[in-house]
């Protein structure tokens, strides 16, 4: 996820109107949607360079928003199920790993693990929610990997967690489906292929070297998943689904690219 | 009457310089050059490599304010859509004219040879604004920019490849000595070819006859010499 609200950025004191727009309802976010599209047409420098005024800008959006759709399926087929991400000895995995969402420190969400609960819904056979307990019981692996910021930095953890397609089994999902989202306690969302979630790398992940996910990365609870860029890798998870309907995510509404690979 | 006589003297005294092929690629790459080179500082910005940051007056990816405003992002989202639809155009229109400079002679003709020798004769020319210009042949100076900056285009598609999918070319990154590596490589890609197109255009400004061939590809046969 990149870090928005650095210091580098004037608006920080827009926190909590951008976390109100995330908990709107799907209607309002069709609306931010559009002005996202009509405040983002400005040329700038481009229109002062060519010395044309660009008018029919929303057009201008709207190729690049087809254009990100094509790099959608471009990378869709590039992707490679069998093919799994660089590891890296335990050594080389960092310790203090850098915190980064949408929001400072001080709004992180306080999840009680006692009372938590995994909600879900959709094509699944099961929508029994899960304790923490149940969770923790699953089989569990650990993978050294490199998690790639779409900002550009990029940094090597070590997480543990159990296969996200063991999981995605043990509550009969439709793995014919195409997509899998995901609903965090913070107001983030986002959403993956089919494809990504089976992937061998693709972990529910509970720890963070070698200790229980701390507040600021996510406890209880944090997709890990290698093949895509960091902002696709939820933390804070209270919910997922798997669909066949389109689910967007936080930032992908907001311009990213939606399937974020690497 | 006199004037249509003169005219048509003066249009078969014109000779091809530029091929329309490289003139249609040359402005389509001078496009996406401004697009990938704007939207790749924006996209820097979001996490420097160096201890400075590029004025957001100068980079492309929609109204920076209004991004701030709105998603509390400073204008990423943007650059990214500018930087990798322009990759598109930049990649395909590249490949039609490398594939057209091997295929037709064009590089050998007009790149070779060079040789160190002629290089420091005419760098020493230069410098002395001695060089003269003739239309259509290049001296070893600008032989060697053209050639160093084609360079730094295909090392910039693929060490752009190396850090956009290190995961499914993880082979390619690796080639380029891992991600962060490969970062500093397209970061230093672009700093050449900056640095190429401000000579370039400086040039342009100083030897004005040199533009509209460029964009008619004719030049008067007097000051030409005719690539084939």
């Amino acid at each position: 996820m990149p870090q928005t609200l650095s210091s580098v950025i004037p608006g920080r004191d827009r926190i909590s109107a951008s976390k109100e727009i995330v908990r709107a309802s799907g209607a309002a976010r069709q609306i931010e949607r559009r002005l996202f599209l009509k405040q983002s047409l400005s040329l700038g420098a481009l229109t002062l360079l060519t010395g044309c005024d660009v008018t029919d800008t929303t057009s201008v959006q709207r190729v690049l928003n087809g254009i990100s759709d094509w790099n959608d399926r471009t990378q869709a087929a590039i992707f490679n199920p069998r093919r799994l991400m660089p590891t890296y000895p335990e050594s080389a995995a960092v310790k203090d790993f850098r915190y980064n969402a949408y929001f400072g420190q001080s709004q992180i969400p306080k999840i009680d693990g006692a009372s938590y609960r995994l909600n879900l819904s959709g094509l699944v056979d099961s929508r029994k929610p899960w304790t923490l307990d149940e969770l923790y019981a699953l089989p569990q692996e650990s993978q050294v990997t490199r998690h790639v910021c779409v900002e550009g930095w990029s940094m090597i953890g070590k997480w543990t967690g159990v296969p996200f397609r063991t999981f995605l089994q043990r509550i009969g999902a439709d793995t014919t489906a195409k997509y899998v989202g995901f609903e965090c306690a913070d107001g983030y969302y986002s959403s993956i292929d089919m494809a990504s979630a089976l992937h061998p790398q693709t972990f529910l992940t509970f720890k963070i070297s070698d200790e229980i996910l701390a507040p600021r990365y996510g406890y209880p609870l944090k997709l890990r998943i290698p093949t895509k860029l960091g902002f696709k890798n939820p933390k804070w998870i209270t919910a997922m689904y798997v669909t066949n309907r389109f689910p967007g995510g936080f930032w992908e509404d907001r311009g990213y690219n939606w399937f974020g690979g690497v | 009457m006199t004037d249509i006589t003169a005219g048509h003297l003066n249009r078969i005294s014109n000779v091809i310089v530029h091929p329309l092929t490289v003139r249609v690629t040359h402005w389509l790459n001078a496009l996406a050059m401004i697009i990938m080179i704007m939207s790749g500082w924006r996209i820097y910005n979001s996490d420097p490599i160096l201890p400075f940051s590029f004025p957001v007056w100068l980079t492309l990816g929609g109204s920076y304010e209004g991004s701030v405003d709105i998603h509390n992002e400073d204008g990423l989202a943007g650059a990214l859509q500018w930087h990798f639809a322009g990759m598109w155009l930049l990649a395909i229109n590249g490949a039609i004219y490398l594939a057209y400079g091997l295929l037709s002679g064009h590089f050998r003709h007009a790149f070779f040879p060079v040789g160190p020798a002629a290089v420091l004769r005419d760098t020493l020319a230069a410098l002395q604004f001695r060089l003269p210009h003739r239309l259509g042949a290049y001296n070893a100076v600008q032989k060697t920019l053209y050639l160093g900056v084609l360079t730094a285009g295909v090392v910039m598609v693929l060490s752009g490849l190396a850090i956009w999918k290190p995961g499914q070319f993880q082979e390619l990154t690796w080639l380029f000595g891992g991600f962060d590596v490969a970062r500093v490589i397209h970061f230093l890609g672009m700093a050449a070819i900056v640095a190429f197109l401000i000579v370039h255009v400086a040039l342009v400004v100083i030897v004005p006859k040199t533009l509209p061939p460029m964009i008619t590809g004719r030049a008067p046969a007097h000051e030409a010499h005719g690539e084939h």
